[in-house]
């Protein structure tokens, strides 16, 4: 590739780099269980909570950090990192009106405004900076509904008994060494309830913010959707330009009831690094999505563009008969960013059926993997799975690789797999530019034909900023 | 129109040009015939402004204003189109959409405002009829999946939308069945007015019986060696290109 052009879009400027400056009440780096303790008492949780995070911990220590996968980082130090920092208030937050105005800036700098008069329509928002969360909007319409849409904290506090059916149901705390280090020191996060037989009325979304240096980033969602319920989800999320690596590791469990559809959809932005690959955020996260219930479907939705590394596989136990699980995903890499992400469907269910559209777009000195399993049980009749995996390369010294496991114990399983490798050419640029694109232009339009079939699964706010992301304009309401 | 003075070019160092004159007016349809090897496709990717090729001596005038100095892109919006030997294919972009980009392109550099989709419809119904389609092909994907025949078709849609000044068909005729052939040619034919002009670019006489043009030029080895009426064409296929041969080296 030798456009100008095509070098400029690879290099963006990360215009969401930038640090808000205020006070914030921060532990010392490292983790002990004395940091545990801190943390489970700033929160104020119930004496249950922190044995769950000290049994979570205890395991922890036992596990050894993974390395299969194909991302190469130095090691991380655990030990010199902050496990919570939270914007300094004067006393606990009532109502929006009360939140700092320098957050409520933040967050208006990120298209995000939380503030009464400006929140986007027809989207709820939960704003969590850093360890804690800031505001939640809608809350009260929602409620009205039945809807329960709040920070993981106060879930902890109004609807305990939920939160301990449910926390850990879909990923154990001992699930894997990141699960359970977010199990530990987990410090906030979005909790959703939609009751039996209840449409969520609005998209509900949530917005991560790491501000604060040095600082790990532990979220946990919950969804939990009963019977015949229905709710999408949004995340997005950002972060300062550091020149330090900075960890993410977030753990999201889905519950989907018999009839319940869970759509959760992320558009990820984390920082990816600078020109030379120094710091960004390392996005290790465990999603899982169970549908429990028969008849019951999730659906995972992802645009990754940012993060220096991406290591995550939303996955689907699809244990209710008839249920369906989908998995759409757009991961783009440049720099020297790292993606290995796919997912998992796991069917158990009899007629359980499963979807995954892979597309990996691979420029500069990125490194793209797709890592996919489908297992089938010998308990899941019928079960249907379609795969397919595209990567496209821009350039020639990025990479894109394709790693599927299939493991079928049931005869009765149909299985179709897909995948394609291409590389953008100067040959579909020239064609374009001779009929009147600009470089950039025309590399947003093949690069979007490329990705256009997972768009369509984005949520209309948000697939205006995946548009917006990947610098390119969505394919048009023609077509 | 176009006015090309001793133009040399090539690629990788190999020169394929050696010393091109022509002049096209506008109202005039120009065939460059010649044999395999001879030029006639590095002349028309060098007129589209393909990076591969560097132009090494000589120049070229459109509209007055050096074309060599331009954009593959500038080019394109100043009404020079290229119909490709090989259209490239698109994944995941709709024929429809395709079409009102590159027409807005050309609408925006005019200073003009953007066209919508549905009034593109519109628009786009009246060039369906000059290649014989339906709107069915509009939401297919960009020549991807298409028959040869269908992407020759495809391209002269695309001229057909963007009515250039200049259009270069290179070997559109190539892959084409009897039928399509004429499809092609009557669509290009119906475009044909005193304001613009052609060059079709062909290794074989059967596409000028359709296009029929004012002047044929013969290249062998990077040079004109011939030139004549469209009665040229005819005495080729006759005579084949050896007879040129031989004369290009007694001339």
């Amino acid at each position: 590739m030798t456009g100008s052009s095509v070098k400029e879009l690879v290099d963006r400027e990360y215009k969401w780099g930038f640090v808000t400056d205020i006070e914030s009440d921060v532990i010392p780096p490292g983790l002990n269980e004395d940091v545990i303790r801190l943390i489970s008492s700033k929160k104020d949780e119930p004496e249950w909570l922190l044995e769950w995070r000290l049994k979570a911990y205890r395991g922890w220590l036992k596990m050894t950090e993974p390395h299969w996968a194909n991302v190469h980082y130095d090691p991380i130090d655990y030990n010199g990192m902050i496990y919570y920092a939270a914007p300094k208030t004067e006393k606990p937050l009532g109502s929006l009106d009360e939140v700092d105005p320098k957050l409520l800036e933040t967050y208006e700098k990120l298209g995000i405004p939380l503030s009464e008069q400006k929140r986007l329509t027809g989207v709820a928002v939960d704003a969590i900076f850093d360890s804690v969360s800031v505001a939640t909007t809608y809350k009260e319409t929602l409620a009205k509904q039945g809807v329960t849409f709040c920070s993981f904290s106060e879930a902890v506090k109004e609807h305990p008994e939920i939160v301990r059916k449910y926390l850990g149901s879909v990923v154990p705390r001992s699930d894997n060494f990141f699960a359970a280090l977010n199990a530990a020191v987990f410090s906030d996060g979005s909790f959703v309830f939609i009751p039996k037989g209840v449409r969520c009325p609005m998209e509900l979304s949530t917005y991560f913010r790491i501000n604060a240096a040095n600082t790990g980033q532990f979220e946990r969602t919950l969804i939990i959707a009963e019977e015949g319920a229905s709710v999408s989800y949004l995340e997005g999320c950002t972060a300062p330009m550091r020149d330090e690596n900075q960890l993410h590791a977030a753990v999201v469990e889905l519950i989907a009831l018999d009839d319940a559809t869970i759509k959760y959809s992320t558009v990820q932005n984390w920082y990816s690094g600078d020109e030379n690959g120094v710091g960004g955020v390392y996005n290790f996260v465990t999603k899982r999505g169970k549908c429990a219930g028969v008849n019951s479907r999730i659906t995972w939705t992802q645009v990754e563009t940012g993060s220096a590394i991406t290591w995550k596989y939303p996955s689907v136990i699809l244990q209710g008969d008839n249920s369906i699980g989908e998995f759409y995903s757009v991961a783009v890499v440049n720099r020297y960013q790292q993606a290995d992400t796919g997912t998992k469907m796991i069917h158990i269910g009899k007629n359980t059926r499963s979807t995954i559209i892979s597309k990996g777009i691979s420029a500069g000195h990125g490194n793209n993997s797709y890592r996919g399993m489908v297992k089938v049980l010998p308990s899941a009749d019928g079960a249907r799975n379609y795969t397919q995996c595209d990567s496209m390369l821009i350039g020639n010294e990025c990479g894109a690789h394709t790693f599927p496991y299939i493991d079928i114990q049931n005869n009765t399983t149909s299985m179709e797999h897909e995948a394609s490798t291409r590389k953008i050419g100067e040959d579909q640029i020239f064609y374009c530019k001779q009929r009147g694109l600009t470089t950039e232009d025309a590399i947003s339009l093949i690069v979007n034909g490329f990705a256009k079939e997972v768009f369509q699964y984005l949520p209309m706010e948000f697939a205006v900023e995946a548009q917006n992301l990947l610098g390119i304009t969505l394919e048009g309401s023609v077509g | 129109m176009l006015e090309i003075t001793n133009l040399h070019a090539g690629a990788d160092g190999v020169e394929i040009l050696k010393g091109i004159n022509l002049t096209v007016n506008a109202g005039e349809v120009h065939a460059i015939m010649g044999p395999n090897g001879s030029g006639k496709s590095t002349l028309a990717q060098v007129l589209a402004g393909r990076e591969d090729y560097q132009v090494t001596e000589g120049t070229v005038r459109y509209e007055g204003k050096d074309l060599l100095e331009m954009e593959p892109e500038e080019r394109a919006l100043a009404g020079l189109f290229m119909a490709f030997q090989y259209p490239v294919e698109i994944p995941g972009v709709t024929n429809a959409y395709f079409l009102r980009v590159a027409y807005n392109a050309q609408r925006k550099s005019r200073g003009l405002e953007e066209v919508d989709p549905i009034d593109f419809m519109d628009l786009l119904d009246e060039k369906l009829k000059t290649v014989d389609w339906t709107a069915e092909i509009l939401e297919r994907q960009v020549n991807a999946g298409m028959s040869g025949g269908e992407k020759k078709r495809n391209e002269i849609l695309q001229m057909a939308v963007l009515e250039p000044k200049l259009a270069v068909l290179d070997e559109t005729d190539s892959g084409l069945d009897i039928d399509a052939l004429k499809i092609v040619a009557q669509g290009v034919n119906n475009m044909r007015r005193p304001d613009n002009a052609l060059i079709v670019v062909t290794h074989y006489q059967r596409l000028l019986n359709y296009i029929v043009p004012d002047y044929v030029h013969v290249l062998v080895d990077g040079r004109i060696v011939k030139s004549g009426g469209k009665e040229l064409a005819l005495e080729l296929e006759a005579k084949g290109y050896e007879w040129v041969q031989e004369a290009g080296a007694v001339s």
